[in-house]
């Protein structure tokens, strides 16, 4: 009797994104639709023959094998290319990452992946919004079904798979080549990309609501995404790397965020011992990596921010001035109000609750934060301070009607209910 | 120690948009009940039947009439075969207690009649 093979975990959501990706690659961006739709096909007939037949000896070939015949037979019908495609695709087929897929089973770290990479700068393109960017790199690039990316980004499938549909066509009008672009364009292209994976792990980081697997999941795809762009000699510059740093330190704190029973957790009160010290110091490492030019992105000073935090070792003993100095510098860089909010927070540490409050109110009048329940949130914690309760439950309870997760009401609850002690 | 015949018949019911890790995991799942009824000590073979109707031959006059067949109208068809060596029903019937397949279909189980 053979030993029968099991599979391991993820080669199917990683195989088939490096295979559409490959596909695409050789028969051009235009055809995206179809190279998922036939890597999809692969799958369901790997689903149908490998319950009674096993698991084959290379099935990373196996899917890439099916989905490219599959391919060609599509091309074929709808007359799109002639006799000479086989060729065509199979000088990709032979590429490294295709022809080892026995390197992908026995764990190793598969090699930098070309394919992949170029396929984010197709998905991430500047034309497309950023909503739409994350959604097709979450569905070509990380292998998610459009049900899970509905889960996490708490909206419904149908909207998502129209995302989806809007974004493939305008990528087909434009017929925009496969591939990082020429060093005229690769600045903006890259900051395209960056954002996007920016903002992917921010849904999944976000403590509000929806799916929390998937959402971890998806932060996971973040980080290994913007870890194949700064393994890349002409991505890998300064702020890919300080975006990954940012990203590794913040996942560093993902699982003292949150108790067992969902409730939330603010950095002060977490329990630091939870932390994850090896991502922090894979965290660090990649920040040392960032400083080796001159620019100075906004991610580098997020991610000096989440190592001033990372490296305290409590939150009294946090080097305030220099994060209060980032959060100076990022505001001027992004004009953000959230950022200004952000730096009242640190100036609360380093001048005291009253300042605090004075620049939390110069920033009051800006329209994206009229709704936002985290500004009466911190001016009830800063009146807290003060010593005046009044002043301070006024403001829970206007950040109470404002805030949107349940864990967020229940913690905002708990805290007004600590000032009637 | 007999052989027993499992026709699993499919009845369709598998979401259509199902994610690479979806898939996975129900393949898995199929792997591992083979698994555990090999560590048993009792041996599974596996076919799977091509899709689509077969052929359905019977007696017309002096020759046959070929159709296709048995099953092209019926919703459920069979996906493929396992061949288990069990000692009774009641053993197979066992065996089958936590197959994936039951999810998705039902198994139809037959005893082969030994040759001897």
């Amino acid at each position: 009797v053979s030993e029968i093979t099991a599979l391991v975990d993820n080669l199917f959501r990683h195989q088939s994104a490096r295979i559409v990706s490959t596909l695409t690659r050789a028969i051009g961006g235009r055809h995206l639709a179809l190279a998922e739709e036939v890597v999809q096909d692969a799958l369901v007939t790997a689903l149908q023959q490998w319950p009674y037949r096993g698991v084959p000896d290379e099935p990373a070939a196996w899917l890439y094998r099916v989905a490219r015949n599959r391919a060609l037979d599509r091309l074929r019908h709808e007359q799109i290319v002639g006799d000479s495609a086989p060729a065509v695709l199979d000088a990709y087929a032979m590429r490294p990452g295709v022809r080892q897929p026995t390197a992908l089973l026995a764990g190793e770290t598969p090699p930098v992946d070309d394919d992949q990479l170029g396929m984010m700068f197709l998905t991430c393109h500047p034309a497309l919004p950023g909503e739409s960017r994350v959604a097709l790199t979450l569905k070509i690039v990380g292998g998610f079904s459009v049900s899970e990316i509905a889960r996490a980004l708490l909206a419904q499938p149908s909207a998502v798979a129209q995302r989806l549909v809007r974004a493939k066509r305008l990528l087909r009008e434009r017929d925009v080549p496969f591939g990082p672009p020429g060093a005229a364009d690769i600045v903006e292209r890259l900051g395209s990309v960056l954002e996007a994976i920016y903002l992917m792990f921010n849904e999944g980081y976000a403590a509000t609501a929806g799916d929390a697997l998937v959402r971890e999941d998806i932060s996971a795809e973040a980080i290994r995404l913007s870890g194949l762009v700064t393994r890349h000699p002409r991505t890998g510059v300064p702020r890919a790397w300080a975006l990954l740093a940012l990203l590794l330190l913040h996942a560093a704190r993902f699982r003292a965020r949150v108790s067992s029973e969902g409730e939330l957790f603010l950095l002060r009160d977490q329990d630091r011992s939870k932390w994850d010290r090896p991502l922090i110091a894979e965290g660090l490492r990649a920040l040392d990596r960032a400083a080796s030019g001159d620019e100075i992105s906004t991610y580098h000073l997020e991610a000096e921010i989440a190592a001033c935090h990372a490296i305290a070792p409590s939150w009294n003993e946090t080097d305030w001035p220099r994060i209060l100095d980032c959060y100076g510098r990022l505001a001027d860089l992004t004009g953000s109000p959230i950022v200004a909010l952000n730096r009242a927070i640190a100036l609360a540490r380093v001048e005291g609750p009253l300042e605090a409050i004075a620049a939390v109110e110069s920033i009051v009048p800006h329209p994206s934060l009229a709704t936002y329940h985290l500004l009466p949130a911190v001016l009830a914690e800063f009146w807290r301070e003060v010593g005046d309760p009044d002043r301070a439950a006024g403001y829970y309870r206007a950040a109470l009607a404002l805030a949107g997760s349940t864990p967020e009401r229940r913690f905002l609850a708990a805290r007004l209910e600590t000032l009637r002690g | 120690m007999p052989n027993y015949m499992l026709l699993l018949h499919d009845s369709g019911t598998l979401p259509p948009d199902m994610s690479p890790a979806e898939i996975q995991a129900i393949i898995q799942r199929y792997i591992d009940w083979r698994r555990r009824v090999q560590q048993g000590g009792r041996t599974v073979e596996g076919h799977k039947l091509v899709d689509g109707p077969g052929r359905l031959m019977r007696r017309e006059g002096s020759g046959a009439a070929v159709t296709d067949g048995p099953y092209a109208e019926a919703r459920e068809v069979i996906g493929g075969l396992f061949i288990v060596e069990a000692g009774s029903y009641e053993e197979v019937v066992a065996l089958c207690q936590d197959c994936p397949h039951l999810d998705f279909g039902t198994i139809e189980i037959r005893e082969v009649q030994p040759t001897t």
